[in-house]
């Protein structure tokens, strides 16, 4: 750049305002230096690619981010949560039964051990040791036990999503890519499953499985993998007659690369968007089916069975509903906002 | 069409120079349910000589583009028989003259903002049929080759690392013609390479592909609608109507006597550059639409249209014959025996 005012450097800034010119250099005084064309391409910072660019658009959502951090800090505590304390999910201790929350220093928060009718039940029974988010009616740890129940419904949630994806990716691209009569007779498959009622399948899935984990996720990803399937076939449908797919064709790709190389990274979008809305379902999903009584079994806990536990005691202890709610609440919430974000970020039709 | 006129469409071609390219009869039928089949190439011959550009003009629909992509086997021929380089790559062909065909015949493409895959950088791009062909080149001459090919086609190395959304429409289309080039073919089919082009963008890459084809001594197969610009790339035109050619002459005597009704009234739509000659220009409207390729009508395809429709139009299928040296067209009114039967004066000669 050069400057168009004549070269006084040594002149004070008053000398300057004298002359009618201003103190500091202002934009229009400069003109950008005569370039050749072929030097200011080389010139130019290298192009981000696409991920990158979405990731910078993504960190500006700041909705977005706020969900990260919770989902972040929801998963540590989901790992390293249940063992935080020397009691575990499972163990029973009578005399210590329905202890409502203390933790000392948060006492003005409601975490003071007292009961809904004011009196201070650890000082009443000579608790000595506080319990962080209370006890239940067996004496357990709620505080271990909502960690373990996140742990167990993102597990859940998780698994059931990676298969939907799978299954979904590999089905909807067969189904675009061959099309045809493969197209067809697949399409209608799917149709006859999404006739069926979702809860119809999954509870005489549950009913003849016993109940556990893995009937859950059996059972959820029965029907779940067409919603993946129908976004990755109409997406692959729209890519197949594209020009770049057809020059790779005319220049001898293999189905092998023109997937790999072509169609694939460019659903990559979709997809993740997708999955990201699969994994809140799921795990509401899996709540509500423990919650009428067809998920999983005492004494294993997930977030729907500790809201099952605690609607039930609604009145005399609150806090064993609140917690896990708010905890599932918040898991859902950050999925779905997240998951807008990734959405805005991924979309071409963003892309300025 | 009968043999004859078929054997006569494929040699009848005048002047010097080897055939590359001969189609004889080509057919692509496209079945749409049990009923209908949409004939969108429907018996089509001609040769092109090497080093030569043939033009393929028609209105949109016509089956241009199917023509294109039926000799590039990105759609396999319903019948007819294609011989490249003294190899029949008609029907089913086997996995080497594939893999030949891939390496020898290019393609570029209409539309540049759909013909370069968004996720791949310029290099990743050009460098395609090079992996796909040469997997055992060392990345680093790749990349040598790709940078000679940008330059090659007006770019320069820096754009290599970049993203096609970065590039305007004409540089778009830069990409794909040195992709196509990077396999060093002789025979380029161009699919409309123009069309999405601005004005002053489309002279440039036509100039560009004159340059490449003197330089390289390339083969063109130039698809389009744009009367004028063929006319300044093309040695000969051709001139399709609702899956067949109805016309095929130099392009000089093309423009200068179009004698087929339809080619009449497709010329008579370019405007002219002169303001006083184009107030007196003389336009054939065509009354009607194209038929559609589904229900192809009989005898000539163009009699529903044609200002000089007789009797014997919609019995008799008019035959792709030589009138003057290299120069066909399907049309009665060049036919004698049915200009007799007729009772008409003959329009040729």
């Amino acid at each position: 750049m050069t400057m168009m005012f004549p070269k006084d450097g040594d002149l004070k800034a008053g000398l300057r305002k004298a002359d009618g010119l201003p103190a500091e250099p202002t934009a229009d005084l400069f003109t950008p230096e005569p370039l050749e064309a072929s030097v200011r391409e080389e010139l130019s910072k290298p192009a981000p690619t696409f991920w990158k660019e979405a990731m910078e658009r993504l960190f500006k959502n700041k909705g977005a981010v706020v969900s990260l951090a919770i989902l972040i800090i929801l998963s540590v505590m989901a790992i390293v949560g249940p063992s935080m304390n020397e009691f575990t999910y499972r163990e029973q201790h009578i005399p210590h039964s329905n202890l409502p929350p203390k933790i000392s220093g948060l006492e003005w928060l409601g975490f003071n051990g007292k009961d809904v009718t004011g009196t201070d039940v650890y000082a009443e029974r000579g608790v000595e040791t506080n319990y962080w988010f209370g006890t239940d009616e067996f004496g357990r740890d709620v505080w271990t036990r909502v960690w373990k129940g996140t742990q167990i419904s993102l597990f859940i949630a998780l698994v059931a999503a990676f298969l939907d994806l799978l299954i979904g990716v590999v089905y909807g691209g067969v189904s675009a890519y061959y099309g045809g009569r493969i197209d067809n007779v697949m399409q209608r498959i799917i149709e006859i499953l999404t006739g069926i009622p979702n809860l119809i399948v999954i509870i005489l899935f549950i009913l003849i499985l016993e109940p556990g984990i893995r009937s859950i996720i059996l059972a959820m990803i029965i029907t779940g993998w067409v919603g993946m399937a129908r976004v990755v076939r109409g997406q692959m449908l729209q890519l197949k007659g594209q020009e770049f797919v057809l020059a790779s064709r005319t220049l001898g790709a293999s189905d092998a690369r023109l997937l790999r190389k072509h169609l694939l990274p460019n659903v990559m979008g979709p997809i993740i968007v997708t999955v990201m809305f699969t994994i809140p379902t799921a795990i509401f999903f899996e709540a509500f089916l423990s919650f009428i009584g067809l998920g999983l079994q005492a004494p294993l806990a997930s977030l729907g069975v500790l809201i099952e536990d605690g609607y039930d005691a609604i009145r005399s202890f609150p806090y064993k509903l609140l917690i896990p709610a708010v905890v599932i609440s918040l898991v859902m919430i950050s999925f779905n906002l997240l998951a807008d974000g990734l959405r805005d970020a991924l979309d071409p039709k963003m892309r300025k | 069409m009968t043999t004859e006129a078929n054997q006569q469409a494929a040699g009848g071609a005048s002047g010097a120079g080897e055939d590359l390219l001969v189609v004889k009869d080509l057919k692509k039928h496209f079945r749409l349910d049990r009923k209908t089949v949409l004939k969108a190439v429907d018996g089509i011959s001609f040769s092109i000589k090497k080093g030569e550009t043939l033009g393929l003009v028609g209105e949109s629909g016509c089956g241009k583009s199917t023509v294109g992509r039926t000799l590039t086997r990105i759609y396999e021929p319903t019948s007819g028989e294609v011989e490249f380089n003294g190899m029949k790559i008609g029907g089913r062909i086997d996995r080497g003259t594939k893999r030949r065909l891939n390496h020898d015949m290019q393609m570029i493409f209409q539309d540049p903002y759909s013909s370069l895959n968004p996720r791949m950088t310029v290099t990743e791009i050009v460098s395609e049929g090079l992996v796909i062909h040469n997997p055992d080149m060392k990345p680093k001459e790749r990349d040598k080759r790709v940078h000679e090919l940008l330059e090659l086609v007006g770019l320069n190395k820096s754009h290599a690392g970049r993203y096609p959304h970065e590039f305007s429409g004409g540089q778009r289309q830069r990409i794909g013609i040195a992709r196509a080039l990077a396999v060093e073919p002789e025979f380029i089919v161009a699919d409309e390479p123009i069309a999405a082009l601005d004005v002053s963008i489309q002279a440039q890459i036509v100039n560009l592909l004159k340059e490449l084809q003197k330089d390289r001594g390339l083969t063109y197969l130039f698809i389009a609608h744009d009367l004028s610009m063929v006319k300044y790339i093309s040695d000969r035109i051709a001139v399709m109507y609702l899956g067949t050619i109805v016309e095929l002459a130099e392009s000089e005597a093309l423009y200068e006597k179009p004698l087929h009704p339809y080619t009449q009234a497709l010329l008579s739509a370019i405007p002219l550059p002169d303001p006083d000659k184009e107030r007196t220009r003389e336009q054939i409207i065509l009354s009607g639409d194209v038929p559609s390729p589904t229900d192809i009508p009989s005898g000539c395809r163009f009699r529903t249209r044609c200002p000089f429709a007789m009797d014997s139009c919609a019995a008799v299928d008019p035959v792709f014959r030589e009138v003057e040296p290299g120069r066909q067209v399907a049309c009665h009114l060049y036919d004698p025996e049915i200009m007799a039967k007729e009772g008409r004066e003959l329009q040729h000669q």
